[in-house]
């Protein structure tokens, strides 16, 4: 307990008059984060779980865990397999690259965004909010390695101001504020985060890697809207050897996440389950009847699920208890449409070869009316049965 | 009265400014706003037209049946339109193509209609003269300050000068694409309204 004891030690310079006290929200946001604060609130009828909204966030980051670390290696695996180097790397020199070319995006994510997030929760008076735990761990994943650093910090400043604060902080932002980042670099820098160029890391890092000269690897999504053969195999694309933003490839390491999810009940399995059940009805409906010529349209199911963002998008982000429909009728409605949205928008647009993200953000944004009409559906139905 | 006269001036320039306060012509605010050029220019129009048709309109207040009042007021501001319209083609081609249809729309924009319901049908025409030219620079403003921010930031220029060096591309500076587009207008106009409404506390919601 001598954590505790240096904390309560500490805790005097940072009230009212200390001299730390321009950093009491950056305090208050540690000790809260590594101890169950033992305060309760005093008016009112509340009922408290020590399973709090911080432990809920650290629970959806360890969950993102297996994701990220299997993104490292891919990051690396890429790099080493472009250059033709595959043999000659161990597993190690694979996992370092990837860890040393992901480690700064994270490190910007989290920095430029909890930057602002003390910044006005000291100039607001009020406790540190802890929302960005989550969406600065996602951020690094949902974008290419090769993502220029000030251009992420751009975007997430852009999203954290644009998507949460200025609608009250954590819990009040009615859009994903990691995948408006995203959408923020895809609408602002196109160059980026799209194109065959951006998915492999052209240049070595500490000495390990290899520079490449001229770097043509599209994502099998990419491929397949231009019409041609990415060459991958299914097996590849669900083990996720696939060049792709950092932590989306794998299928497997994001079901590890989504079993954790599940298990301790913060995600709900009706909207990750109807995303992939609307995924997959859009993807046998295209088969049937999709146009003519099409290679998206003609891509079997099981690849739909397996290529893109379609899998991290449903279980990490669809789920987002802030941004999803919360009636439980209303899961299903929001989950089903944003999988049949997805696939929708990857075969009729070719300008968007992946549609999770705009998916996602559309029924952010008719999650409030599902909502609504979920619970208006269900006083009437009440109304009638007391009118008889 | 003098009071009064320089109210009618300096209200709208900021403490009452038709976009920002009272939220008018936003549409042309978002369309015209990706150059600092044509803004400046449909700013101008906006303010001759609004002036003028103030001017007109307060000498007619009389003399107009208010049953057909809004047909006279659309016909003397569609008139001041086609002036300027034409006036843009014959001496400043270039910007009358970028501007295309927003200056025969300044016809549909609030500001014009709202200032002759609000303001010359009851004045006289010096201070009508006033609130227009007051509320069309209050308009030019918003649309030049939103301008500057997404002509520097959307294709690094300003007045179709480039700004930002070369050296900085070089260096992996990129344009911000979504500058050039519709949203970033309509987010920045919603910055100058925050601004305007922490300065202005009287207007802040509850």
């Amino acid at each position: 307990m001598s954590l505790r004891n240096y904390l309560d030690k500490i805790k005097p310079n940072f009230d009212e008059g200390g001299k730390l006290h321009a950093f009491r929200s950056l305090y208050e946001g540690f000790e809260s984060f590594l101890y169950v604060p033992n305060t309760t609130s005093r008016n009112g009828v509340n009922i408290h779980d020590s399973f709090d909204s911080k432990r809920m966030m650290i629970m959806v980051v360890i969950a993102l865990c297996p994701a990220m670390l299997f993104g490292m290696y891919n990051v690396g695996y890429q790099n080493y397999a472009m250059a033709g180097l595959l043999e000659q790397a161990t597993f190690w020199n694979r996992f370092w690259f990837g860890f040393l070319a992901v480690l700064p995006r994270l490190i910007v994510s989290y920095v430029v965004g909890l930057a602002i997030e003390f910044t006005v929760a000291q100039w607001k008076h009020e406790e540190i909010q802890e929302g960005y735990l989550v969406s600065g761990f996602i951020i690094p994943l949902i974008v290419p390695a090769t993502c220029p650093l000030w251009i992420l910090a751009v975007a997430v400043a852009f999203s954290v101001i644009f998507a949460k604060e200025i609608f009250g902080g954590t819990g009040m932002n009615f859009l994903n504020v990691a995948l408006i980042t995203r959408a923020f670099i895809f609408f602002a820098y196109p160059t980026v985060i799209s194109g065959d160029t951006v998915w492999v890391v052209d240049h070595t890092i500490c000495g390990l890697g290899a520079d490449i000269d001229a770097i043509s690897a599209a994502t099998p999504l990419g491929a397949a809207a231009t019409g041609i053969s990415s060459g991958f195999s299914i097996m590849d694309e669900f083990l996720g050897f696939i060049p792709g933003s950092v932590g989306e490839t794998s299928v497997i390491a994001i079901a590890l996440g989504a079993l954790l999810l599940l298990y301790t009940g913060i995600a709900s399995w009706k909207t990750m389950l109807s995303v992939f059940a609307g995924g997959i009805i859009m993807a046998l409906v295209f088969n049937a009847w999709g146009p003519e010529g099409n290679a998206v349209a003609a891509m079997p199911w099981y690849e739909h699920l397996c290529v893109g963002g379609f899998c991290f998008g449903a279980v990490f982000m669809a789920t987002d208890p802030v941004t999803s429909a919360r009636t439980e009728c209303g899961k299903w409605i929001y989950g089903f449409l944003i999988g049949a949205m997805a696939i929708l928008i990857r075969v009729m647009n070719p300008g968007f070869p992946e549609g999770m993200m705009l998916a996602i953000l559309l029924m952010n944004c008719f999650a409030p009316l599902i909502d609504y009409c979920v619970v208006q559906k269900n006083v009437n139905r009440r109304a009638k049965r007391t009118a008889k | 009265m003098a009071n009064k006269k320089n109210e009618a001036l300096k209200q709208p320039l900021w403490v009452n400014n038709p976009v920002v306060v009272q939220i008018l012509g936003i549409c042309s605010a978002l369309a015209v706003t990706s150059q600092m050029k044509p803004a400046i220019v449909m700013g101008l129009s906006v303010t001759v037209i609004v002036a003028m048709s103030n001017v007109i309109i307060s000498l007619l207040r009389n003399t107009i049946p208010n049953r057909i009042r809004i047909i006279v007021q659309l016909v003397v501001v569609a008139a001041l339109v086609t002036i300027v319209s034409e006036i843009l083609k014959a001496f400043a081609y270039d910007v009358s193509v970028q501007l295309s249809v927003y200056i025969g729309l300044i016809i549909t924009n609030c500001i014009l209609m709202g200032r002759l319901e609000a303001f010359a049908m009851q004045n006289g025409p010096w201070e009508s003269l006033l609130d227009g030219i007051g509320n069309g620079l209050g308009y030019a403003a918003i649309l030049i300050v939103v301008a500057f921010v997404r002509e520097l930031f959307g294709s690094g220029k300003l007045l179709g000068y480039q700004v930002i060096p070369q050296w900085c591309y070089d260096h992996g500076y990129l344009n911000n694409g979504f500058m050039i587009m519709a949203p970033m207008a309509l987010i920045l106009v919603g910055c100058v309204i925050w601004i305007h409404r922490s300065k202005n506390k009287d207007l802040q919601e509850k």
